[in-house]
């Protein structure tokens, strides 16, 4: 039976990690690569990482940091924030990437993601959709970028309809209402979409407990969930969730 | 040595770095005088059936993998080149299998791709003498080979049970990706590269 997936998410910057871990006995905490290495070894089905750097001329710094986690690494990761060309994922992927996600740029030019899935294919290519609830919109959610600051006015689950049918292989859907707030991820929102949609939805922002897990994919039909801080700090052991979770019937790679 | 074959499909890095975690080194290679000397070819995939098929043609490949004597191990899109026909694009085969490639069905219940983690059973053969029956491997693809007299491994999604590897003669295929399937897909490289 296809397990429901459970990913940690690194938020990194110029190749080191940036919100705080203290909880691991790492050499070096601040290292992505291992960080990485002690998640993909502790359960974590997938690992994201989201690429924070401010610049472009620090590009490089992630390309090189990919090549690193690949070849520490034996489980799929993807890697996200900033992506505009078609180069970019190029590079992201041959250093060893399994999938790559775009988000404010996807929303600017649609046109890129069935650019990107025929050339890479489908399942490599991540829609990263950040909603906001708005009663105006058809759904009850809007699509927000650059990191929530700016509104689309674009239905949620009318863009995650039209990035699965332009080639998108996943969406990873975060709440922005709910990110930040340990008081679970929004449900609503995840069910609407991973209902009315063929392709996986991976559910992000709000997990704070082991109930909001099984909420999310009891309730909220998502096919992973993400989280970082709580992770992060060790508020939740993933094989201890894995266990409490698959005792509760979701079905867990234990 | 290990042949990595070169046709410009994806995801060659992540089986290099997984050789090497194992302690080999994989040559990536699209000359067939190389691949035809290699102790042991990898041929990985991740991409579209018909461009990939393109690729092989266009490079001569097609005939000289087909004719190949030693261990072969098709990986993903790699095994399902490996068959007749796939659906993905219309395309032709290397016919070493004589399956057909067909495209899951899709549903919010039973979404495509099929990706993720998922258990394999009734294993068959060499490779899977060091991984228990209900081990889970990672699984991502939009098109399956049903089940047949060449079916090494089953696996089951949305109710259609289908090839997880297949295995006839020194021709062997994995649906799921070893390289990115931590220990359990590492021991499946492993029995590929020591056992065989």
């Amino acid at each position: 039976m296809l397990t429901k997936r459970i990913i940690p998410c690194l938020d990194v910057k110029d190749g080191r990690t940036v919100k705080g871990v203290n909880f691991l006995n790492l050499r070096d905490a601040g290292s992505a690569v291992e960080l990485a290495s002690y998640y993909s070894e502790h359960g974590a089905d997938e690992l994201v990482f989201l690429d924070i750097t401010a610049t472009v001329e620090n590009r490089g710094t992630m390309v090189q940091l990919v090549c690193d986690v690949a070849d520490r690494i034996s489980i799929p990761f993807t890697v996200g924030g900033g992506i505009r060309t078609k180069d970019d994922v190029d590079r992201l992927l041959s250093a060893g990437a399994d999938k790559i996600s775009v988000n404010s740029a996807a929303v600017r030019n649609p046109g890129m993601i069935p650019e990107l899935a025929s050339q890479f294919g489908s399942q490599c290519v991540v829609l990263a959709l950040d909603a906001r609830r708005n009663p105006a919109m058809p759904s009850g959610f809007e699509t927000v970028i650059d990191g929530g600051r700016t509104g689309t006015g674009l239905d949620a689950l009318s863009w995650a309809e039209q990035a699965a049918s332009l080639g998108a292989g996943e969406i990873l859907l975060t709440s922005m209402d709910a990110d930040g707030t340990k008081n679970g991820f929004d449900v609503d929102l995840t069910s609407i979409i991973s209902s009315n949609i063929v392709i996986p939805v991976i559910a992000s922002g709000g997990a704070g407990s082991k109930e909001d897990f099984l909420e999310i994919f009891r309730y909220g039909k998502a096919d992973a969930a993400l989280a970082a801080s709580v992770f992060h700090f060790r508020e939740i052991d993933i094989p201890e969730l894995k266990a409490y979770l698959d005792d509760e019937g979701i079905p867990m790679r234990i | 040595m290990i042949a990595v074959v070169k046709y410009g499909a994806g995801n060659i890095r992540s089986v290099l770095s997984a050789l090497s975690r194992l302690g080999y080194e994989g040559i990536v290679t699209d000359d067939p005088d190389t691949i035809r000397c290699a102790d042991k070819v990898i041929f990985p995939g991740v991409g579209e059936a018909s461009q990939a098929m393109k690729a092989l043609r266009e490079k001569g490949l097609d005939d000289v993998l087909r004719s190949l004597t030693q261990p072969f191990l098709g990986i993903c899109l790699g095994m399902q080149l490996m068959c007749s026909f796939s659906e993905e694009g219309d395309t032709e085969g290397l016919g070493i299998f004589p399956e057909r490639v067909i495209r899951f069905p899709s549903s919010a219940d039973s979404k495509v791709p099929h990706m993720g983690w998922n258990s394999i059973s009734g294993l068959k053969g060499p490779l899977f003498g060091s991984v228990s029956e209900g081990s889970f491997m990672y699984f991502v693809h939009s098109y399956y080979v049903p089940l047949s007299q060449n079916t090494a491994a089953t696996c089951s999604y949305g109710g259609i049970e289908f090839s997880a590897a297949l295995a006839k003669d020194n021709f062997m295929g994995t649906q799921f990706h070893p390289e990115k399937s931590g220990s359990s897909g590492e021991r499946i490289l492993s029995a590929f590269l020591e056992d065989l």
